[in-house]
């Protein structure tokens, strides 16, 4: 096979994220690791209302005032969303991890009832939560 | 860490608009990457008017009428003009698709992209770039080197210990139709660059393209060399950097799925290790 021609100089990177389309797919695969990246914060939060708890009034009642606060609400409701979707789209890589779902109308929905899930159940669990209060 | 970004030497700038074609009604714009080894310039987009009356329906008739008739510096591979060869494959309107099998009205109706990110330009041009994440050798011609060796490395012919037939290998029907979705593909190279996995680890991460044919030996009847092949694959790089991102599968010209493909390696992974 004759040696392939290259430029004498350094070749330029074609671009990429900065021209691929977005598909459902592949957004769907960044919100995954955004939001698995987010738990280390959420986890956080839980751990800190636990220690809370165990600590005794003074504490529990801090921390209970800084979630009740509107900018505690926000980062609750914020957390509960990056849960859900988190979750959500575990449950969509084990069903590829399974072999099923991967024709184009599946993997398609898949990525897409992902997103209306999580959002649609965030809405519920604070409605109910709004409701019930 | 993957780099996000482009490289100081790679970063785009805007090229020259080439004048529209005198008295044409039925005009056309292309923005095509150009970059050219020899000027020590920054790869730039040019602008080009194509006129559809004179021109075939597909993006490649409109890379040929540019170079034909406007410039004849525009540098891209072609060669059967019907989606056999898998010369043409290049980044059109953001996805990559085969130049002659991809209609100038066809590429900008994607079906599977998101509204909100899908960007357009105001004059309805029709971007096209070089395969995603490659090094350029010249305008849309991509340096494959690295994606052939990976096709080389899975070791993609019959394997095999017993003494050969006096005639060929024989395979059922049935043992036949499993290769059925694997065997049609033309090493585009379009799956492969249109993973970011690969982007980020192209260099140990095998890619869709080398693994649809690392399946394609596993599961031929015929083949004796099943465990090894696997042992060649089980590595956290080589196999296991597919996240089901599943861009591959939306890209492929040839409407093959890599992604289910390397589903079903994982799959014999584990069904061996229980």
């Amino acid at each position: 096979m004759a040696p392939i021609a290259r430029p004498n100089v350094a070749q330029p990177l074609s671009p990429h994220l900065q021209i691929y389309r977005w598909t459902w797919t592949m957004a769907m695969s960044v919100f995954h690791r955004i939001t698995g990246t987010a738990l280390y914060g959420g986890t956080a939060l839980v751990a800190i209302w636990l220690v809370a708890l165990a600590s005794g009034p003074r504490a529990y009642g801090a921390v209970a005032w800084f979630f009740g606060s509107w900018i505690g609400l926000l980062i609750l409701f914020a957390y509960t969303w990056v849960l859900l979707h988190h979750m959500l789209g575990g449950l969509r890589h084990f069903v590829w991890d399974t072999g099923y779902g991967y024709d184009k109308p599946k993997r398609l929905g898949l990525a897409r009832a992902t997103l209306i899930g999580s959002v649609t159940l965030t809405l519920v669990i604070w409605l109910l939560a709004v409701v019930l209060r | 860490m993957a780099q996000f970004t482009l490289p100081k030497n790679s970063q785009i700038r805007e090229g020259r608009t080439w004048a529209a074609p005198a008295g044409a009604k039925n005009l056309q714009v292309f923005r095509i990457y150009r970059w050219n080894p020899d000027d020590g310039q920054n790869p730039r987009i040019d602008t080009y008017h194509v006129d559809r009356d004179d021109c075939g329906p597909m993006v490649l008739d409109a890379l040929l009428w540019i170079k034909n008739k406007v410039d004849p510096t525009l540098v891209f591979r072609r060669s059967c003009r019907e989606g056999i060869c898998g010369s043409c494959a290049m980044n059109i309107e953001g996805q990559n698709a085969l130049a002659c099998t991809i209609g100038i009205d066809e590429c900008k109706s994607p079906d599977n992209a998101l509204p909100l990110l899908t960007r357009r330009d105001k004059d309805g041009a029709v971007r096209i770039y070089p395969l995603p994440h490659m090094p350029v050798i010249k305008d849309l011609v991509p340096d494959l080197t690295n994606f052939y060796a990976q096709h080389a490395a899975i070791e993609p012919w019959l394997q095999t210990e017993t003494p050969a037939p006096e005639k060929e290998w024989r395979q059922t029907p049935e043992d036949r139709t499993k290769l059925d979705g694997l065997y049609e593909c033309i090493l585009c190279a379009c799956c492969t660059t249109s993973c970011p996995s690969y982007w980020w680890n192209g260099d140990k991460f095998l890619g869709p393209a080398a693994l649809l044919q690392a399946y394609r030996w596993l599961i031929d009847s015929r083949d004796e060399n099943t465990g090894e092949r696997l042992d060649g694959l089980h590595d956290p790089f080589r196999l296991y950097r597919c996240h089901t991102i599943m861009n591959c599968a939306n890209t492929c010209p040839k409407n093959l799925n890599p992604a289910k493909a390397i589903a079903e390696i994982k799959k014999m992974m584990v069904e061996r290790a229980v």
